[in-house]
């Protein structure tokens, strides 16, 4: 396969220019057996950390800066310190329940190389002794659950996973697992809740981190499917190696998924930090440019859950800070590009019904709030809106995430931003997750919103291809 | 309908075995039963709450969290069209249209014929590939209405053989040799740190 | 309690004002205690926090800047700023409430809990005045029935997680869960699955909506024409009740939630047993033996009414004559254990300072000998179940015969610190909670007892293992232990019973919890409704001038039993027979014994709310005032005394028991000197040895009741209280290897006077049966529903069997007072313990 294309076997995969650090077996058909793997460097990484000790490989993933890949971008190294000392079992849950709208990275790396994940998960229990790993995968990823089926089915007969691994006194199971379909399922306490056969719904904060009290009670560590598939290459290869890529606040790679209105929608490995927005969706490498003959109206930048940016934030790069002082989140690498031909009310209420279906049910203001927005959206989109919709609409977002928002007249005033972080009156950040494109629509095109309550005509969209 | 089968409650006791506390087997032995019965059974969900030792109430109440448990029959072939948002710029609400236009049933339903039931679903991870479906949570990408048409006319005749009914999802299970198993670590019992942190003493003075 | 000491204090400032938090309490509870009330759905103060309705959101400054934090959820730490009227609060919880609301049928006039409902307060007090809210709102099916007596109504529910924590938190029977995600959510049980739990009514007075009601109440009051007072329920646990009439009649009893008792959680079967109080067949005027025509004469064949002056001169007539014919020995009185404590002193005073007779018993065969129970050093409830304690239980089981009880030590075994062993014959409810189930089989408990308490745990002593000998020597060793003792099944006598006491009297750190049936079986035993005893826990010989220098006169020597003043009305030396609540042809463990005793009595007095078969072959019968219908002070197994109040009148002319009393001293020639429980009271508080300093008013005023003997020196110049001795201990049984040794015990529904007449709970109780282990059973040949005869050396029986893996080896158990077969007739009460034959039929 050459440089610059899909690969026919990872339908999405766009193997572009530049460094690979996970996706760097993807380019073999067979880059998710355990030959594959082992002929080009699979269970080094372990090898290697086997030598050193444990506190030393906890080191070497604080001084690389490993940012958690899950969403909230959280530093590894710094999580897995929060474990309490002296306090046992611990246990490793690997979150491979991908879900966020947009968002598919997770799915290729269980799919196109578990025994990466699988030597990564090992490598976080020799570091920090979790003695069980459970590799939860998302239930609709069938053919992610089978791959990874038999890639530990391999693992086990080779001696790589299970009692004394490759001859040492590392002895870990992992335990592949798998959802049923609900996407809250992704937070981390509700996976928990998950894994232990309940309803998925969030836990109580404090404690903030299932480090402290996780699954049944013990220190948990719970990372996301890329922030482990990171680990054998840091270890190969050393923090201050890592830290070559990318910026200095968010070293290394990312995987975004590019979707919607591109030319060459995909998933790219990207260097963090360094690329910017612009390149990413124009750059030759990457996606080519906005599909023909239209022009960029805005643009989701993590996923779902994250207020939008608009063409004036192209130049901002690919990393944390920047993109959260801009009023956003890089989130789980998910970016929806729309074009003008998008009906933002349309798109808003998409979105907005997405949270309204996931929600757990538990927090009284996500799960009536959330239905609600969806009411409101939906008659408006069907040209029943009222007067005062919108304010309204504005307010049971604040009664979910309280504001302040802006109002028609900040609109006037160029624009204010959607507050980021969300503030939250709910346990999650799910339902307040929903507030963002309601905002984010809102400030920018309530025009469209007005003329939709008062013209009530639909603005035509263009459903075809790139 | 039915409780699970013989050969299903061997598969359903080493699920058990993996967990340090049997409740946690629940979502992987609905599956179970999904697989045998296609839909979760109200008497399957009675014997899975014998097996894991908790109330079908408790059953119920994990189970009926989760979209992919059906709890009443459905098509040999479960159609999962995805109309999020990035399916929905590139005509995802147009082919579940066609898909509901083609079948003859709403999405929810069921064809009369027992083949078919249409689901309107969240973001199932192919963005890029828009618009795409899932038939029995096998990926179709980029599927235009020829393409579905196709699809169901091969799902008709049998030649889609990359899928499975409804309720397979990985054809093949996770197995660990007996003397390849490190052991459940229940979290009441191993209340010491295993063996190869060297120093658990060096840690705590960290 | 230890004082609390400045780390335990936590200043916190709640809207401008400084005030003391507990470390580690909850801030909606610290506002709360200091006059702040955030309102609330989901926090309940008996159940962990879910922080699920986001009412209490309030604005919280904990060092990192203010933001809204649910209070519910949020421990107290030094100098949090909190402020509860903030815009933001007010913005937030109008927000939470308006949610809330869109779903809210509005049915508030025709639901139970309008008038009462906290979202309808919080609405009136802050809602907005009008929805926004335009759409259809949510829909399902109108009230189904979840269980016997608790009504769903989903559409009014909030998903608060209420009842549902409380179902499997407390009550260990999640049997309702949440189903379905997110606006879908609702509370329903598995399909034909109903809420059969003993404790589901508490999920109705939780509730914070009118989504769950129960039957017995629905629609039969507004709470606005409720009137109630605060009582205590006469069973042995004392739990803290309110007590809700109107018109007269009561309609609801709620718990009241005290933390050395019940904690404001209520069985089933007492928290509907007002339903009895109204049945069209309680007793509403006197009765005498009288002609088919009405008239009332002495040898007649119907039971007729008559007035209060006629029937109770008749029973003194009666008394007078079996006095003048046969001394004080031919009059007995049996029963009491029901009554108020005020009114058992007034009936002692009667039997033994006027009548003469020491024949008085409370228990009916199925007790302990009070001399044991009223010895033994006392615990409370709390203190039993302190982190780092340890419980024996030698009981029935908890969760069928004292269901608050159940739910302490279900508490305490999930959340706390303590090990519980069990050496009861059968496992309880507990099941798996328990640390050691040494279940001792009948006869053996002393020798296990003595076993584990010596540390001789090697070889297998009444079958239990060693294995569990040794674990229940370590479940114990340097703990506090509490052994709460009873009688768990009727076909092992009492003596195993007390050897196994006398054992554990020797642990180092050891207390009792005596756990005997019926309501107010405690303050019988203190009041000496038993023989050989006196009020104030002292003995005929120790006590006996003390007041025979108060009442005039007390009998010499100790008197019979149950058991034996119905041999004595058989044999004719017992001739006139008081039954006090009593009903000894259904009560007592000899059936046989009791159909006789009674037959062959010259007169039979009877003093009840229902006509009980018994009562209904008696000669006077005298019609007494109900729970509710009456006041005076209850005593539970802890000695703890709390007030149980009037809030309706009796029915008809009945009257209460210690008027009762007193009408007959009188028409006996005698004044007790007793106008009103108040007067009781003092007359207890002046003379008992163990209730002195405990003043009428001092019950009152204390929330969680007084414990008696009070810890000072009030009663220093009274006659001593009585001390343990050990018995001989009793010979132990060698097993017949053929037999199965039978265990009779109680199931909470059964065919009780009180169950029957209240219509939710009549049909609940199950034909009898007999459980045997699956392996003995199969070694029968006997397979699950199979009709077996049951034979003792005494009778048989025919019943269907139950294999049942809870029942050890070797044992059959049949539960008593259930319709198809009365396995009393088994038992013999002249041997220790009964071993029975099965075979198929
Ligand atoms: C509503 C919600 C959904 C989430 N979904 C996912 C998910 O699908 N996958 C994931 O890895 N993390 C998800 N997260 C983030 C996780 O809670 C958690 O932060 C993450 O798994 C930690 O892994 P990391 O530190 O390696 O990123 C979600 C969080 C929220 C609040
Ligand atoms: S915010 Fe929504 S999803 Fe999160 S816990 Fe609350 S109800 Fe559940
Ligand atoms: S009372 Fe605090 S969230 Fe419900």
């Amino acid at each position: 396969m050459g440089v610059n294309s899909y690969l026919a076997h990872a339908p999405g995969y766009v193997d572009n220019e530049g460094p690979k650090i996970v996706t760097g077996r993807f380019v073999h058909e067979d880059s998710h057996t355990l030959a594959r793997s082992l002929a080009t460097g699979g269970y080094d990484g372990l090898k290697r950390a086997l030598e050193q000790s444990p506190t030393s490989i906890h080191d070497i993933v604080r001084d690389a800066t490993l940012l958690g890949r899950g969403g909230a971008g959280f530093p590894a190294g710094v999580k897995w310190g929060f474990c309490p000392p002296g306090v046992w079992p611990r246990y490793l849950v690997v979150n491979g329940d991908e879900s966020e709208p947009g968002t598919y990275k997770d799915r290729l790396l269980m799919q196109r190389d578990p025994h990466q994940l699988i030597e990564g998960s090992l490598i976080a229990c020799y570091a920090l002794g979790l003695s069980q790993c459970f590799l939860y995968v998302r239930g609709e990823m069938a053919l992610a659950q089978e791959r990874i089926a038999i890639a530990l089915n391999e693992a086990y007969d080779a001696g790589l996973v299970g009692t004394n691994i490759l001859g040492t006194d590392l002895s870990v199971d992992i335990v592949l697992h798998w959802g049923a379909g609900a996407y809250i399922v992704g937070e981390e306490t509700a996976l928990i809740e998950s894994l232990e056969g309940n309803r998925g719904m969030p836990r109580l904060k404090p404690p903030f981190f299932p480090a402290a009290i996780g699954l049944y009670g013990k220190p948990t560590i719970v990372n996301n499917v890329e922030t482990l598939a990171n680990l054998p290459w840091i270890i190969n290869n050393g923090a201050a190696a890592y830290k070559a890529f990318g910026s200095e606040t968010s070293p290394g790679t990312r995987m975004f998924a590019v979707s919607g209105h591109v030319k060459r929608p995909g998933v790219y490995e990207v260097e963090h930090g360094t690329t910017t927005f612009r390149e990413l969706l124009y750059g030759d490498n990457y996606c080519q440019g906005i599909r023909a003959g239209h022009e960029l109206k805005m643009f989701i930048p993590g996923g779902g859950s994250a207020p939008w940016f608009f063409p004036e934030q192209l130049d901002l790069p690919l990393e944390a800070r920047p993109v959260g002082a801009a009023g956003s989140m890089l989130g789980s690498g998910a970016i929806v590009v729309m074009d003008e031909t998008t009906d933002a009310v349309k798109a808003c209420l998409r979105v907005v019904r997405f949270f309204a279906r996931e929600s757990c049910g538990k927090c009284t203001p996500c799960r009536e709030g959330t239905s609600w927005e969806e009411t409101i959206l939906q008659r408006i989109h069907d040209g029943l809106g009222r007067p005062g919709d919108i304010d309204m609409l504005l307010d049971i977002a604040d009664n979910i995430s309280p504001g302040p928002y802006p109002t028609a007249a900040d609109e006037a005033n160029g624009l204010d931003a959607v507050p980021f972080p969300p503030k939250q009156t709910t346990i999650c950040p799910l339902g307040p997750s929903s507030v963002a494109p309601i905002t984010s629509a809102i400030r920018r095109f309530r025009h469209e919103f007005e003329a939709k309550i008062t013209a009530r005509e639909l603005i035509p969209v263009e459903a075809t291809g790139p | 309908m039915s409780r699970l089968s013989p050969e299903n409650v061997t598969i359903a006791e080493e699920i058990i075995a993996r967990y340090p506390r049997p409740k946690s087997a629940l979502i992987p032995l609905l599956h179970l039963a999904q697989e045998q019965d296609g839909h979760v059974a109200d008497d399957a969900m009675t014997h899975v709450a014998e097996l894991v030792g908790v109330t079908p109430a408790e059953v119920l109440g994990t189970c009926s969290f989760y979209e992919m448990f059906k709890r009443h029959e459905v098509g040999t072939y479960v159609v999962n069209v995805c109309t999020n948002i990035s399916c929905q710029l590139l005509g995802g609400e147009e082919l579940l249209h066609h898909a509901e236009t083609v079948l003859g049933v709403k999405a929810g339903g069921t064809t009369d014929d027992g083949l078919f039931t249409i689901e309107d679903v969240e973001c199932i991870a192919a963005c890029t590939e828009a618009p795409c479906l899932q038939v029995n949570y096998r990926y179709r990408y980029h599927v235009t209405n020829d393409d579905f048409d196709q699809l169901v006319d091969d799902l008709r005749a049998g030649r889609a053989t990359d899928v499975p009914e409804h309720g397979v999802l990985a054809t093949v299970r996770q197995r660990i040799a007996g003397d390849r198993l490190a052991g459940v670590v229940p979290p009441e019992v191993a209340t010491e740190a295993p063996v190869w942190l060297p120093d658990p003493a060096e840690e705590r003075a960290r | 309690m230890t004082a609390p000491t400045d780390a335990d204090v936590v200043p916190v400032t709640v809207n401008g004002v400084e005030v003391e938090a507990n470390a580690g309490e909850l801030l909606i509870d610290a506002c709360e205690r200091n006059g702040v009330y955030i309102p609330r759905f989901c926090h309940h103060p008996r159940m962990k926090p879910v922080g699920m309705c986001r009412m209490c959101l309030v604005e919280v400054d904990a060092g990192r800047g203010a933001s809204l934090q649910p209070s519910c959820m949020l421990p107290c730490t030094p100098g949090m700023i909190v402020d509860t009227e903030s815009d933001l609060t007010k913005k937030a919880q109008d927000g939470v409430l308006e949610f809330l609301l869109i779903n809210h049928p509005l049915d508030c006039p025709v639901c139970d809990k309008g008038g009462e409902c906290p979202l309808q307060d919080q609405t009136m007090a802050y809602g907005p005045g009008e929805s926004r809210f335009v759409e259809e709102k949510r829909h399902y099916e109108k009230p189904i029935p979840i269980s016997d007596t608790v009504y769903l109504d989903r559409e009014r529910c909030i998903l608060c997680d209420r009842c549902t924590r409380f179902a499997s938190e407390v009550a260990g029977d999640p049997l309702i869960h949440f189903q379905d995600r997110g606006s879908q959510t609702q509370v329903n049980t598995f399909p034909d699955e109903p809420f059969a739990s003993y404790f589901s009514g508490n999920t109705v007075q939780i509730c914070p909506v009118g989504a769950l009601t129960a039957k017995p109440y629905r629609f039969k009051a507004r709470p606005w024409d409720l009137e109630e007072v605060d009582s205590t329920f006469p069973n042995p646990m004392g739990d803290r009740v309110n007590v809700q009439s109107s018109r007269d009649r009561v309609l609801r009893i709620q718990g009241v939630d005290s933390d050395a008792t019940n904690w404001g959680w209520l069985t089933d079967r007492d928290r509907f047993s007002f339903e009895a109080l109204s049945h069209d067949q309680r007793l509403v005027t006197p009765l005498v033996r009288g002609d088919s025509l009405g008239n009332a004469t002495d040898d007649g064949d119907e039971l007729v009414a008559t007035s209060w002056a006629v029937a109770v001169e008749r029973a003194a007539s009666a008394i007078t004559a079996s006095l003048e014919a046969g001394g004080a020995e031919s009059i007995g009185v049996i029963g009491g254990a029901n009554l108020t404590t005020e009114a058992q002193y007034v009936w002692a005073k009667l039997a033994k300072g006027v009548i003469g007779t020491d024949n008085v018993d409370a228990q009916l065969g199925d007790g302990l000998p009070a001399q044991v129970v009223t010895a033994l050093p006392r615990n409370t409830i709390s203190d039993a179940m302190a982190p780092g304690s340890a419980v024996v239980l030698l009981v029935d089981d908890p969760k069928e015969q004292f269901g608050t009880l159940f739910l302490r030590l279900r508490h305490a075994a999930v959340e706390g610190d303590i090990t519980i062993v069990e050496l009861s014959p059968i496992a309880s409810g507990l099941g798996s909670l328990v640390t050691v189930g040494a279940h001792a089989r009948p006869g053996d408990v002393g020798a296990v007892a003595r076993a584990i308490v010596d540390g001789r745990t090697d070889v297998e002593v009444g079958g239990v293992e060693p294995a569990e000998l040794q674990a229940a020597a370590a479940a114990l060793a340097a703990r506090a232990v509490t052994v709460i003792v009873g009688r768990p099944s009727v076909a092992e006598q009492a003596g195993p019973i007390i050897d196994a006491i006398a054992a554990f009297t020797e642990l180092e750190s050891v207390s009792f919890l005596p756990l005997l049936r019926r309501g107010n079986i405690s303050g019988a035993l203190d009041m000496g409704l038993t023989p050989g005893m006196l009020p104030g826990r002292t003995t005929l010989a120790e006590g006996g001038e003390w007041y025979r220098a108060a009442w005039g006169t007390v009998p010499a020597d100790s008197g019979l039993d149950t058991a034996g003043m119905l041999e004595a009305a058989v044999d004719g030396s017992l001739t006139t027979l008081v039954l006090l609540g009593a009903d000894p042809l259904a009560d007592f463990p000899d059936a046989d014994l009791a159909s006789r005793g009674l037959a062959a009595c010259r007169t039979v007095i009877a003093v009840d709310i229902f006509a009980s078969s018994s009562v209904a072959n008696a000669d006077v019968v005298l019609p007494a005032a109900g729970f509710a219908e009456g006041a005076g002070t209850h005593t539970n197994l802890e000695g703890r005394l709390s007030p149980l109040m009037q809030k309706v009148n009796p029915p008809g002319t009945a009257r209460a028991d210690w008027l009762i009393a007193a009408e007959l001293a009188w028409a006996l020639r005698a004044d007790l000197g007793i106008e009103s429980p108040e007067s009781a009271w003092a007359e207890i508080e002046r003379l008992a040895p163990s209730h002195a300093g405990a003043t009428v008013e001092q019950v009152r005023a204390a929330h969680d009741g007084l414990v008696i003997p009070r810890p000072d020196d009030a009663g220093a110049d009274r006659p001593a209280m009585v001390s343990f001795s050990a018995p001989v201990p009793t010979e132990i049984v060698p097993v017949d290897g053929y037999a199965l040794r039978l265990v009779a015990d109680r199931r909470l529904y059964d065919q009780g006077t009180i169950v029957q007449h209240c219509a939710s709970m009549a049909h609940q109780s199950d034909l009898a049966r007999i459980s045997m282990h699956p392996l003995d059973a199969a070694a029968l040949g006997v397979r699950d529903g199979d009709l077996v005869r049951v034979t003792s050396a005494r009778a048989s029986i025919e019943l269907p069997a139950r294999p049942d893996r809870c029942v050890p080896r070797g044992r059959a158990v049949i539960p008593l007072n259930r319709a198809g077969a009365d396995v009393r007739a088994l038992i013999d009460l002249a041997t220790v313990v009964t071993d029975v034959r099965v075979a198929t039929l």
